[in-house]
């Protein structure tokens, strides 16, 4: 087999452009709403209040027992037939950031749980409300613990969002997919969309261990 | 310090405990228990574990909530816990009192200045720049000048527990609550933290101390305060409950520490 070099640097463009515009904006929008709804159910997972957290074990439960394809489906082409019709771009963000808000939720909830007691104590004893603990001693503490997980998250997540291309969005895999169908040079080009998700997630590897390292320095070596 | 304190029967009556009661399930920690601690008064707790000493503690700072009993501070502040009590009532309850944890609590993510000052600039709102400058006072005074930037894993225990009371000291409280405060140290590190307590309590700063350390509660103490199984066994001067007591468990307890072989 030769590999059509022309063929790779003429289709370099359409996939990066669908990088660009299409599969990171995606991620980044799914994982920022998705760990604020994650927080939100984790919170209400963790409260004492019974109902609160039923509900949050209710969604976890849904989110992590069902195919992520199937909930982009139910959103995109479900919904229309009850009167809600959500174009390609908002369904994708809306199904990513559900799902990111499932698995996340459970994250941060061990995240929470693993800071000591006598942290929440130390924070009532010099006044502070639950929630002033929360923010200013707790989830500080929680982030520490919790980003390697969540880069996991974060990293299956832009990874997934190449089933985007199954709802229209044009995004990276969608370009790959185009060109090839026109090309006929499927191995090729998706090879070269392999090549370019696993650059993606290398730098997003690499911007992991410095956000470690900067969260470590107050932590004994 | 209220005008109206003249009128009291006892006029330096800071802190006034009566019936204090609480259990944890079916297992009643404290069963009534009675207390006075009149202003720059040291009072230490003591007894084996399981006695209930440190749940009193935790009780005056809120940290648990009686369920039942009656914490009076000065004249201005009576909390009946017999009744339901509004979440109002118990944060000005806890605002009184400052604590000092056996095993410190310092927030590991801010260096000792700022452990220090995070009371006092994000609860009660004082002007950073005073805060910053009187935490700095403080921990000179305790011998941690050069380690206000400093983590908490960089620091010894010792200087970890005087950073934890430069912490409470901070915060302005008429009572400051020692739990067990050089229980975790290693036991050169102790006499460090026994001094700077010492020396508060010289300056007049009220407190109540749970401790084992006999030979502080006999040097400090006003009043030792002996309790087992949730109840006061015996209280008076440490010359009399710790050389002298009339009830025999005390006289059991102090025996073993002094003589642990």
């Amino acid at each position: 087999m030769t590999i059509n070099w022309d063929l790779v640097w003429g289709s370099l463009g359409p996939i990066l452009t669908g990088a660009i515009t299409g599969t990171i904006p995606v991620a980044l929008a799914s994982f920022g709403l998705g760990l604020l709804l994650a927080l939100l159910v984790a919170l209400m997972r963790l409260s004492r209040n019974p109902a609160l957290s039923a509900i949050a074990r209710m969604y976890i439960s849904v989110i992590r027992g069902t195919p992520l394809l199937v909930q982009l489906f139910v959103i995109f082409y479900g919904l229309p037939s009850i009167g809600i019709t959500i174009s390609p771009w908002p369904s994708a963000i809306i199904a990513f950031s559900l799902n990111v808000g499932g698995y996340a939720a459970e994250v941060i909830r061990a995240a929470i749980l693993s800071v000591p007691k006598g942290q929440w104590e130390a924070g009532h004893t010099i006044g502070m409300s639950r929630r002033q603990s929360l923010v200013r001693i707790i989830l500080p503490q929680a982030a520490r613990v919790s980003v390697p997980p969540l880069s996991n998250t974060f990293i299956s997540l832009v990874k997934d969002t190449s089933l985007a291309s199954l709802i229209l969005v044009t995004e990276l895999f969608r370009q790959a997919q185009q060109v090839a169908a026109f090309s006929q040079e499927f191995m090729l080009l998706y090879l070269e969309a392999a090549v370019v998700y696993w650059t993606i997630c290398l730098v997003l590897a690499s911007g992991q261990s410095v956000l470690e390292k900067r969260l470590d320095r107050y932590v004994a070596h | 310090m209220s005008p109206t304190e003249s009128n009291l029967p006892d006029a330096a009556a800071l802190l006034t405990v009566r019936g204090l009661r609480k259990a944890f399930g079916r297992h009643e920690v404290l069963k009534s228990i009675d207390m006075d601690v009149r202003r720059g008064e040291v009072v230490t707790l003591i007894g084996p574990s399981g006695s209930g000493k440190t749940t009193v503690l935790r009780c005056l700072n809120g940290l648990e909530v009686p369920d039942g009993g009656i914490v009076e501070f000065a004249s201005d502040l009576t909390v009946d816990f017999s009744l339901p009590v509004p979440k109002k009532q118990l944060s000005a309850m806890r605002d009184r009192s400052a604590m000092v944890f056996q095993h410190y609590n310092l927030f590991p993510h801010k260096t000792a200045l700022e452990n220090v000052i995070e009371g006092p600039v994000q609860v009660q709102k004082r002007p950073k720049a005073e805060a910053i400058e009187e935490a700095r006072e403080l921990l000179a005074r305790v011998g941690l000048a050069d380690k206000e930037a400093s983590y908490p894993f960089e620091l010894s225990g010792g200087q970890q527990q005087r950073v934890g009371i430069v912490r409470a000291l901070a915060l302005r409280p008429q009572l400051l609550l020692f739990d067990e405060p050089t229980s975790a140290l290693d036991p050169e590190l102790v006499g460090d933290v026994l001094s700077v307590i010492k020396e508060l309590a010289d300056e007049g700063w009220t407190m109540v101390v749970v401790t084992h350390e006999l030979a502080f509660a006999r040097e400090v103490a006003d009043e030792v305060i002996f309790m087992a199984d949730g109840v006061v066994v015996e209280r008076g001067h440490p010359d009399t409950v710790l050389r002298d007591p009339r009830e025999e468990r005390t006289r059991q307890f102090v025996d073993r520490l002094l003589n642990p072989f």
